[in-house]
């Protein structure tokens, strides 16, 4: 099919802009724009390349596509990359989403640029090679491997407690991390490789399912986050600097759910079967505490990553309910997430940037200096609440289905978040945005500027156009989420099957 | 050769043989020729007949040989230890220019005695009975404990070798006690004559195993016979701990390997739970001591106590694999250790080297290439991929899964995430603090150790071939 190794080249042209940022010495204003310019055209050049995928991806096909495998570690253990449904999408959203956080610290970086621009560059590789790794220690390592860049971002541009935040993000993370390195070595004694289609044909033995999920369990989970160990993402989110909070939001926890339907469901259908409720729980526990919790907020960031985690909760509903719509939905859910959440924290960063500050208080009354602004705000503040119309409805509805036809209890309590979600983003938008403008520092504050309006409108319309056209992306996952529901059904069946053979 | 028809073919000590006349030629030479300048020519002539001695070892005839009676055996298991070992006590001379340039320490003696302790780890390398593994052991040792005190005039110096001694000295008491217990049980030495005599665990066995290793503990400074690490880790002069990190944990770590493998396989229960419990002890002791320590030294002590668990945990699997990944996991560490040490021994300020962790504040704006070797040198210690060190704790922990020891696996990475706490603190004060003042330039002996001992570190993943499949027919050897 494809001649050349395009999505290595995807994967690793980062890897080789950061190289080139880091050939141009010099810490002056000369040299920092270069960093810029170097960044931005690497980041371009790597969404152009990985727009072909999209372009020669066959969607009605459920295989994995531009497979490339060469030896690696040991027998069993290879450099196998591939992409299907379930992550192409995945892979789009960084590679687009990259260039935006470039530009967006255009100018609000002023302290060492270069660093700055290399550690986003080596974590775009280490983010589309987890999407694209086809074996589980290759997947580990690019998984693991954005914790280095992740922690840098967050400690060295970050706010006051930056340092809090960066190891607690770190150490919250790697803990979860090390149990699934366990399970994954486990299953590699168990079918002697470590090849992800390989293993999503082999049985797994039920005792090593239960425990295995769990492990996976583990780490997904904390990505994610899950309530409760959502805790560390607040911190993170308020302490990383604004391009930091857009990745963070809009494609690491994405790796959670990723793994999720990745691993748990396919390779561990009977365990994901067993703790369906489990997830279901912490499903609507998030959604609704988390959403309650964000209602008390006092700093923007921080209200919006709460609400991060509760629009997680609906993904994990989703998935785990393991019907088509919940699962289509889930991975819907991500994509329209990563963009409004991202787009959220874009918005923060450039009221922060004019301000610097955080707090909802200092703010009111922007529409009257901040037009455009307003409008942008509120396309994202609707899409955040899921307004029939926006790309966030179409992910929520569908998730409420298909965990409809599961579990009614559940769907009925999350569609309560629902509510609650317009309850805290209205407020927020009401409080920053709408009233008389009366605090004299905000006298002066100017409107969009060409760069920012730059970063915003591409965001703007993908979340309009996915709102009343999600087809492309439903498209692009149909087949691989339509398999991947075929087989976890079938497995359950069969062993229920068993069952009643026995009695 | 004219014994070589009564089993004392002496080919396979050829290497051994070379470096003792060595040695002995140089120690005539330091000593006649005096004056200015012989630290400095003895030195390189150390250097280069490490070096010599490695190609010799490279150059044996493949396959397993013997030679005196069967109590000296080369191996592949035995030829990448050596290699490995000789590279730790060849970079540590080139780590020690700048100590011994010092007009107050002209001491020759040094290398010689850096060269008669690689003998030493040699001999214990090669060792297949137990009056070959004491033997050996001692010539280590002895020679170590001088050397932790050849900083003559300093009192924490001549404290650390003094300790040493003493504690060391203990240690061997100990396992000659359980090498005589083991000797009264089986009647004879031989590791293969062990091996073959011991079926079932009887008491006097387990005694005698059990002192055997605490012996061993020692040498490797596994907890609970860890007391001492500390201590002379800090008092000793840097290059001197440097040493003390890398070459003679390998040879040690060799032995302890080659006993439990060669000569306790029918026991393995019995041996294998005092191993969990050590590699247990000392991954947690090695993460969470070394969290309150102010001092680079000490902490570097307890980060080698938390990977000599580390490495334990592959062997105490007692499988092929395990042995495979105590291999790996050795050299990987000898390289991040030297690299790391190569930064200490950098951090001078105005001619005086600073020890203290905050001396380590700001690092990635007055020296940003020091800071970022470093700093990959520390993620990889604590295991994050994908640096080398990840693999390395891989290999332990795959071996430990197969062979069924979950507590102990998942004891090991909640610890690696106490231990990656501490290596995240230096990170931080690197890159998150403000400069704490300028250190001086690097000079070019340690700048090529950090590059090479960097470069690998980061690019380990890329190419792992080489290095695993070297390991693995080592670890075959063995079986």
């Amino acid at each position: 099919m494809t001649t050349w190794p395009i999505l290595s080249v995807v994967t690793f042209l980062p890897v080789l802009g950061a190289l080139v940022v880091y050939l141009s010495r010099g810490d002056d204003e000369a040299a920092q724009r270069n960093a810029r310019w170097i960044a931005l055209w690497t980041t371009l050049v790597t969404f152009a390349v990985s727009l072909i995928l999209v372009w020669r991806f066959d969607a009605a096909s459920a295989e994995f596509q531009f497979v490339e495998k060469a030896n690696w570690l040991a027998s069993g253990i290879s450099y196998h990359m591939g992409v299907d449904g379930i992550s192409l999408p995945f892979v789009i959203l960084t590679t687009a989403l990259m260039p935006l956080c470039i530009i967006a610290s255009w100018k609000s970086v002023t302290n060492r640029v270069r660093e700055y621009m290399m550690a986003f560059l080596f974590l775009e590789t280490l983010m589309v090679g987890t999407f694209s790794a086809l074996d589980l220690v290759l997947f580990y390592l690019f998984f693991e491997g954005g914790l280095i860049p992740m922690f840098l971002i967050i400690g060295v541009w970050g706010g006051p407690r930056r340092v809090y935040a960066s190891f607690k993000f770190f150490l919250y993370t790697l803990l979860g991390s090390v149990l699934m390195l366990l399970a994954i070595m486990a299953l590699y004694w168990n079918a002697g490789t470590t090849d992800i289609p390989t293993l999503m044909q082999t049985a797994v033995p039920r005792s090593l399912q239960t425990w295995a999920w769990l492990a996976f369990f583990a780490s997904f989970a904390v990505k994610m986050p899950m309530w409760p160990v959502h805790t560390w993402l607040p911190d993170a989110h308020v302490e990383a600097p604004t391009a930091g909070s857009v990745i963070l939001a809009a494609i690491l926890l994405k790796m959670g759910g990723y793994g999720f339907l990745r691993f748990s469901l396919p390779m561990f259908p009977l365990a994901s079967h067993d703790f369906a409720p489990l997830i279901f729980s912490l499903s609507v526990i998030a959604i609704v505490y988390t959403s309650l919790v964000a209602l008390m907020q006092e700093d923007i960031k921080k209200l919006i990553a709460y609400s991060s985690v509760a629009h997680m909760g609906f993904v994990t509903m989703g998935i785990f309910a393991a019907t088509t719509q919940g699962v289509a939905g889930g991975v819907f859910q991500m994509v329209s997430h990563g963009i409004v959440s991202g787009a959220l924290f874009l918005c923060v960063g450039i009221v922060y940037d004019r301000m610097h500050t955080r707090e909802i208080v200092a703010y009111g009354g922007l529409v009257n200096r901040m037009p455009l602004y307003a409008l942008v705000f509120m396309v994202f503040t609707m899409a955040n609440v899921g307004l029939p119309g926006t790309s966030g409805f179409v992910g929520e509805f569908m998730t409420l289905i298909g965990t409809f036809k599961v579990s009614i209890p559940t769907a009925t309590f999350a569609t309560l978040g629902v509510i609650l979600s317009a309850g805290y983003a209205l407020w927020l938008y009401r409080k920053v945005v709408f009233g008389a403008l009366t605090k004299p520092s905000l006298a002066s504050i100017k409107d969009l500027t060409p760069r920012e309006s730059l970063t915003l409108f591409p965001l703007v319309a993908l979340t309009i156009l996915f709102g009343v056209y999600p087809k492309p992306v439903l498209d692009m996952s149909a087949a691989s989420v339509q398999q991947l529901v075929n087989n976890y059904n079938a497995a359950v069946t069969a062993v229920k099957a068993a069952a009643l053979v026995a009695q | 050769m004219s014994f070589s028809s009564a089993g004392y073919q002496l080919l396979p000590v050829l290497p051994e043989l070379v470096l003792a006349v060595g040695a002995m030629a140089l120690l005539m030479l330091g000593a006649y020729r005096g004056g200015e300048g012989t630290t400095k020519i003895v030195t390189s002539l150390a250097v280069v007949l490490l070096v010599v001695t490695g190609v010799l070892e490279l150059m044996l005839p493949a396959g397993k040989l013997t030679t005196f009676g069967g109590s000296f055996i080369v191996d592949d298991f035995a030829r990448f230890l050596k290699i490995l070992a000789i590279i730790g006590s060849a970079v540590t001379l080139i780590l020690s220019t700048e100590f011994l340039s010092d007009p107050s320490r002209r001491i020759f003696e040094y290398s010689i005695l850096v060269l008669l302790s690689t003998l030493g780890m040699m001999v214990l390398i090669s060792a297949a009975d137990l009056i070959m593994l004491y033997l050996g052991l001692e010539l280590m040792s002895l020679a170590l404990y001088v050397v932790a005190a050849s900083n003559r005039d300093n009192a924490k110096s001549t404290e650390a070798g003094l300790k040493y001694f003493v504690l060391g000295a203990l240690s061997s008491g100990m396992l000659l006690y359980g090498a005589s217990l083991i000797y009264g049980f089986t009647g004879t030495v031989d590791f293969a004559g062990i091996a073959a005599a011991v079926k079932t665990g009887s008491v006097g066995i387990v005694f005698g195993l059990v002192f055997l290793l605490a012996g061993l503990c020692f040498k490797v400074s596994a907890v609970p016979f860890h007391m001492w690490t500390p201590d002379v880790y800090e008092g000793a002069p840097t290059p001197v701990t440097a040493f003390f990190a890398s070459a003679p944990k390998v040879a040690a770590l060799a032995v302890f390997t080659r006993v439990t493998l060669t000569a306790f396989p029918g026991i393995v229960p019995q041996w294998q739970q005092i191993l969990v419990f050590v590699a247990i002890a000392s991954m947690a002791l090695g993460s969470f001591a070394a969290i309150g320590q102010k001092n680079i030294k000490r902490l570097m002590a307890y980060s080698s106590i938390g990977h000599m668990g580390f490495a334990l945990v592959g062997l105490a699997s007692g499988t092929v694999e395990g042995a495979q990944g105590v291999l790996v996991y050795i050299a990987i560490y000898v390289a991040m250790t030297l690299g790391s040490f190569a930064v200490i021994l950098t951090m001078k300020r105005n001619g005086q080297a600073v020890e203290q962790i905050s001396d380590f504040a700001g690092l990635s704006r007055t020296n940003p290439m020091l800071a970022f070797f470093f700093a990959m040198l520390l993620f990889s210690l604590a295991g994050i991929p994908p640096l080398a060190g990840f693999f390395a704790k891989w290999y332990v922990f795959v071996a430990a899964i197969k062979a069924g020891l979950f507590t102990l696996a998942v004891i090991g990475v909640l610890t690696s995430v106490v231990g990656a706490f501490y290596y995240l603190t230096i990170i931080k004060l690197m890159y998150f603090d403000e400069p704490a003042g300028q250190v001086e330039p690097m000079r070019i002996e340690l700048r090529t150790v950090l590059a090479v001992a960097g470069i690998f570190n980061i690019f380990f993943f890329v190419y792992p071939g080489p290095l695993v499949s070297v390991a693995t027919a080592a670890a075959k050897s063995l079986f």
